[in-house]
C-alpha cells in the first residue's frame, strides 16, 4: 500500500514480532553506544584529542629545537631523534615527508605533538594500522606507548597533492 | 487501486495537463513527468559517467595494472567522487521527490518555472565542476579539506548544484502544500510520498550545511576574505556529506517499499512503525558528521560519542527498524498468496526474475548485512582509530551508496523508465540479469577495499609500493576489488544501454498497458488472504534478522579484539 493513501486507521502500536524487533534492537543501540564511554575508562586505545592552538613557524621551531636537544643519529639525510623515555617528541607532517625520524624505547609512553606546516595530512602507522587526522593550526598531542620492538613505517593517508604516495616517515622502537 | 480511480476525475488545477497511466490507471501530471524524466535522464548521464572514471581508479589501484598517472588519478578520483555521490544521486532524488509528490497524490506540479530553474541550476553547476576538474584546476578531492585550494568556479559550481537541489526541493514541498489545499488526497500521505518528504527535510538541512561551507570557502579562493579554519570546515562539511547519505537512505528506504508493493503487493504490516522509523532519521542524524572527525584534532570524547551514539544509534535504531517492515510485509503477503511452506518457503516465489524486485531486494541485502554493519563498527569512535582513512571506509560506503542507494534506484527506473517515456524495456533478458552483475560486482569491490584497507592500506592513494610494506594478501584484495570493479562497470555500463536504449528505441505502448516485469503469483490452488493481523507470521523474517544481529555483534566485536591489540594510544 506504500503507494496509495493509507487506511483511516493506520494509527497502531507496535504488536508481536515486531514489536520484539525494535526492543531488541534498541538494547543493541544501547549496548553499543555504552561501549564507547565504557573503553573510554577500562580501553586502552581512546582518541582523546588532546590538542592546542599553534602557528606553523612555532610548531617547526619547537620541533627544530626538540631535534637539536635528541638528535641520536640519521637516516637517508633525515635525523633520527630519541626523545627522553616518558618525555614529549615532535613529529611535523609536510609535503611529502614526516620530520623527524623517531626513536622510541619498548615499552615507554611518549607525548607525541603532531602538526602540519602546509596541508593537512594522515599519520598511519603500519603494520599497526593506528591513524589520526594532522591538521595546521592544531597541535594534536597523541600519548602512545611503543608496546612493541622493530621498525614502524607512517604512511599518509590524507590526500595532500601530487607527491601524497611518496610521504613515508619511521619510528624505530628498541 | 479503486481508492485511487475515484479522485482521477481531473487534475486540482482545471487548466493542468495531464494522463492516464494506460498500465496503472494513474494520473500522471505532465509538467511533472517532464522533470522526472529530464532529471532522471541527467541522473543517468552522471551516473556513466562517473563508472567510467571508477574502472580507470579501480584498475590503477589494483597495483598489477596500475593504469592511470599520478595526476590523473587524483583528478579522477575527484571526478568519481562527485559524479557519482553528489549529480548521480541529487539529480535522481529530485526525480523521485516529483514523482512522490504528484502522482501517488494525484496532484499536479506546483510550478514547472520553478522546476526549470532547479534544474537548470543544478545542470550548469555540474557542468562547470566537472570541466574545471578535467581541466586539472580541481585536483582537491571531493572533500576538498583546506588548505587545499581549487579554482574558484568549482566552489561556485557546488553552490550552484546545491542551491538548484534546494529549489527542487522548494517545488516538491509547494507541490504537496497545494496538494493538501485543493484535497487531491483524503487522511495522510502514503508512505512512499512520506518517505521522500523525511528526505527531503534532511536535504534542507544538509543543503543548508553546504551553503554555509562553501560560501567563505568560494569567497577565500577570490581572494576576498581570510581562510575559513581547516577544523571548522572539516566539521560544516561533513554536515553536507554525511547528513546527504540520510537522504540516500531515506529515499532508498522509500524505493524499497515501492518496489515491494509493486513487485509483490506488500503492505507495511504496521504504518505507524514505518513512519516513526522515517521520523527518526529526521530527528536524529543531524550531527552525525561527527563520526568522520573521530580521530580529529580539536573535538573532545564527550563530543565525539554523545553525538555517535545519540545521533547515531537511534537513526541506526530506524534502519533495522526498517530492515524488519521491509521484508516482513513482503513475507506476509508472500504468505497471504499462499506460499506457506516452512520458514523460507516463500523466498523461493518471490518474483526473482523481476529485477526491480532483484534489485531492491540485493539492495536491501547488501546494504543491511555490508555497508550498515560495517559503518556502525567504523563510525565507533576508538574502532575508528584502525580504519581512519584507510580503504575500509570505501569499502563500507560502495555497500551503502552504491550496492544501496544505487541499485535501489536502478531497480526503480526498471519502473519507471517504461511507464514515463510509454516504451516496453528493451532486451528484458539482459535486464533481469543486471542487478545481480551490478551487486555481485560491487559486493567484490566492498570485500575487497575493506580487507585491503584492514591490512592498511590507504584510501586515496596513487601507489603502495613507496610504504614497501604491503604484502601479497593486500595486494590479493586490491585485486578483488579491480576484478570486482570489472563486474560492476560492465553492469553499469548495460543497465545505462538499456536505459538509454529504451527511451530511444522501444516499442510505444500506444494506450495499452505496459509489458510488466512480473509480481508474485498466488500459489495454485491457494486463495489469497490477508495476514495483517497474524503478528507472529513472519517466520522467516524473524530468522533473517537474527542472522543479522549475530552478524553485527560478531562483527563489533571482532573490531574490538584488533582494536585492544595495537599500541596504547590516547
Ligand atoms: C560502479 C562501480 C564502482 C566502482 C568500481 C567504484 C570504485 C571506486 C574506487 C576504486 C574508488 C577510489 C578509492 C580510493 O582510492 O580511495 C572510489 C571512490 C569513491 N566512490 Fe566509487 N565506485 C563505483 C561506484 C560508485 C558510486 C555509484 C558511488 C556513489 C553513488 C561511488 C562513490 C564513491 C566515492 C564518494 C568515492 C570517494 C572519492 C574520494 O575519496 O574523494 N562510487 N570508487
Ligand atoms: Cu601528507
Ligand atoms: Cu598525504
Amino acid at each position: 500500500m506504500s503507494l496509495h493513501v493509507p487506511e483511516r486507521d493506520w494509527y497502531k502500536a507496535p504488536a508481536g514480532a515486531e514489536k520484539l524487533w525494535i526492543g531488541v534492537a534498541l538494547l543493541w543501540c544501547f549496548v553499543m553506544s555504552l561501549m564507547m564511554p565504557y573503553w573510554h575508562f577500562r580501553g586502552k586505545q581512546n582518541a582523546d584529542s588532546e590538542t592546542y592552538a599553534v602557528e606553523p613557524a612555532a610548531f617547526m621551531e619547537r620541533t627544530e629545537r626538540f631535534v637539536a636537544d635528541n638528535r641520536v643519529g640519521e637516516i637517508d639525510g633525515v635525523p633520527v631523534v630519541e626523545p627522553p623515555p616518558g618525555g614529549e617528541a615532535y613529529l611535523l607532517a609536510r609535503m611529502w615527508s614526516w620530520y623527524p625520524i623517531l626513536k622510541l624505547r619498548q615499552g615507554e609512553t611518549y607525548r607525541i605533538h603532531m602538526s602540519s606546516t602546509d596541508l593537512q595530512h594522515g599519520f598511519s602507522l603500519q603494520p599497526l594500522n593506528i591513524n589520526y587526522q594532522v591538521i595546521p593550526g592544531y597541535d594534536h598531542v597523541i600519548t602512545m606507548t611503543a608496546a612493541t620492538a622493530g621498525e614502524f613505517i607512517i604512511v599518509c593517508n590524507e590526500f595532500c597533492g601530487i607527491g601524497h604516495d611518496r610521504m613515508i616517515g619511521k619510528i624505530i622502537v628498541e | 487501486m479503486s481508492l485511487l480511480s475515484r479522485y482521477n476525475a481531473s487534475l486540482s488545477d482545471p487548466a493542468a495537463k495531464s494522463r492516464t497511466c494506460a498500465t496503472t490507471g494513474l494520473n500522471v501530471c505532465l509538467g511533472a513527468e517532464r522533470f522526472i524524466k529530464l532529471n532522471a535522464v541527467s541522473a543517468i548521464v552522471f551516473l556513466l559517467l562517473g563508472g567510467i572514471a571508477a574502472i580507470l581508479l579501480a584498475l590503477t589501484r589494483w597495483q598489477a595494472i596500475h593504469l592511470l598517472p599520478v595526476d590523473w588519478f587524483y583528478r579522477i578520483v575527484t571526478f568519481h567522487g562527485l559524479n557519482m555521490l553528489i549529480f548521480w544521486i541529487l539529480f535522481f532524488e529530485v526525480a523521485i521527490l516529483y514523482f512522490a509528490a504528484t502522482i501517488p497524490i494525484n496532484s499536479r506540479l506546483f510550478s514547472t518555472k520553478v522546476a526549470w530553474v532547479s534544474f537548470a541550476m543544478m545542470l550548469v553547476g555540474a557542468v562547470m565542476v566537472n570541466v574545471i576538474i578535467l581541466r586539472g584546476q580541481a585536483d582537491v578531492m571531493m572533500t576538498s579539506y583546506l588548505p587545499l585550494l581549487a579554482h574558484p568556479v568549482f566552489y561556485l559550481g557546488i553552490i550552484l548544484v546545491a542551491v538548484g537541489t534546494l529549489i527542487g526541493v522548494f517545488n516538491f514541498f509547494a507541490t504537496l502544500y497545494i496538494a493538501r489545499r485543493d484535497n487531491t488526497y483524503e487522511g495522510s500521505l502514503p508512505l512512499v510520498t512520506f518517505g521522500a518528504a523525511a528526505a527531503a527535510i534532511i536535504a534542507v538541512v544538509t543543503l543548508l550545511h553546504g551553503a554555509i561551507v562553501m560560501l567563505p570557502t568560494f569567497s577565500f579562493s577570490m581572494g576576498w576574505t581570510a581562510e575559513p579554519d581547516p577544523m571548522w570546515y572539516r566539521m560544516i562539511w561533513w554536515g553536507l556529506g554525511h547528513m546527504s547519505q540520510q537522504v540516500n537512505v531515506a529515499a532508498m528506504v522509500a524505493v524499497w517499499y515501492l518496489i515491494a508493493y509493486l513487485a509483490t503487493g506488500a503492505k507495511p504490516i504496521n504504518e505507524t512503525v514505518c513512519r516513526a522509523a522515517f521520523v527518526l532519521y529526521v530527528l536524529f542524524i543531524n550531527l552525525a558528521s561527527a563520526h568522520h572527525l573521530l580521530v580529529d584534532p580539536g573535538v573532545g570524547p564527550a563530543w565525539k560519542m554523545w553525538n555517535t551514539s545519540y545521533a547515531m544509534y537511534l537513526a541506526v535504531l530506524a534502519s533495522m527498524i526498517h530492515a524488519f517492515t521491509v521484508p516482513a510485509s513482503v513475507e506476509m503477503a508472500m504468505r497471504g498468496k499462499g506460499h506457506r511452506r516452512g520458514i523460507f518457503g516463500w523466498i523461493l516465489a518471490l518474483p526473482w526474475r523481476n529485477p526491480a524486485f532483484s534489485a531492491a531486494a540485493l539492495s536491501l541485502l547488501i546494504f543491511g548485512f555490508v555497508g550498515g554493519i560495517t559503518g556502525v563498527t567504523l563510525g565507533t569512535v576508538q574502532i575508528n582509530i584502525i580504519a581512519h582513512n584507510t580503504l575500509r571506509i570505501p569499502g563500507h560506503f560502495h555497500a551503502t551508496v552504491v550496492g544501496g542507494t544505487t541499485l535501489a534506484f536502478m531497480g526503480l527506473a526498471y519502473y519507471v523508465i517504461p511507464l514515463l517515456f510509454r516504451r516496453d524495456f528493451i532486451a528484458r533478458g539482459l535486464a533481469r540479469i543486471q542487478p545481480w552483475l551490478f551487486g555481485g560486482g560491487i559486493l567484490l569491490v566492498s570485500i575487497g577495499m575493506s580487507f585491503a584497507g584492514s591490512m592498511g592500506v590507504a584510501r586515496r592513494t596513487w601507489d603502495i609500493e613507496p610504504a614497501g610494506i604491503y604484502g601479497p594478501a593486500a595486494h590479493l584484495f586490491l585485486g578483488v576489488m579491480g576484478i570486482g570493479a570489472i563486474i560492476a562497470v560492465a553492469a553499469l555500463l548495460l543497465f545505462v544501454v538499456l536505459c538509454v536504449g529504451t527511451v530511444l528505441f522501444g516499442v510505444r505502448n500506444n494506450g495499452r498497458a505496459m509489458a510488466d516485469w512480473g509480481a508474485a503469483q498466488t500459489a495454485p490452488g491457494a486463495k489469497e488472504t490477508s495476514l495483517l493481523h497474524d503478528h507472529w507470521g513472519m517466520k522467516g523474517t524473524m530468522a533473517l534478522t537474527s542472522v543479522f544481529l549475530l552478524c553485527f555483534a560478531v562483527y563489533y566485536f571482532a573490531n574490538w579484539k584488533a582494536l585492544a591489540d595495537v599500541w596504547p594510544v590516547r
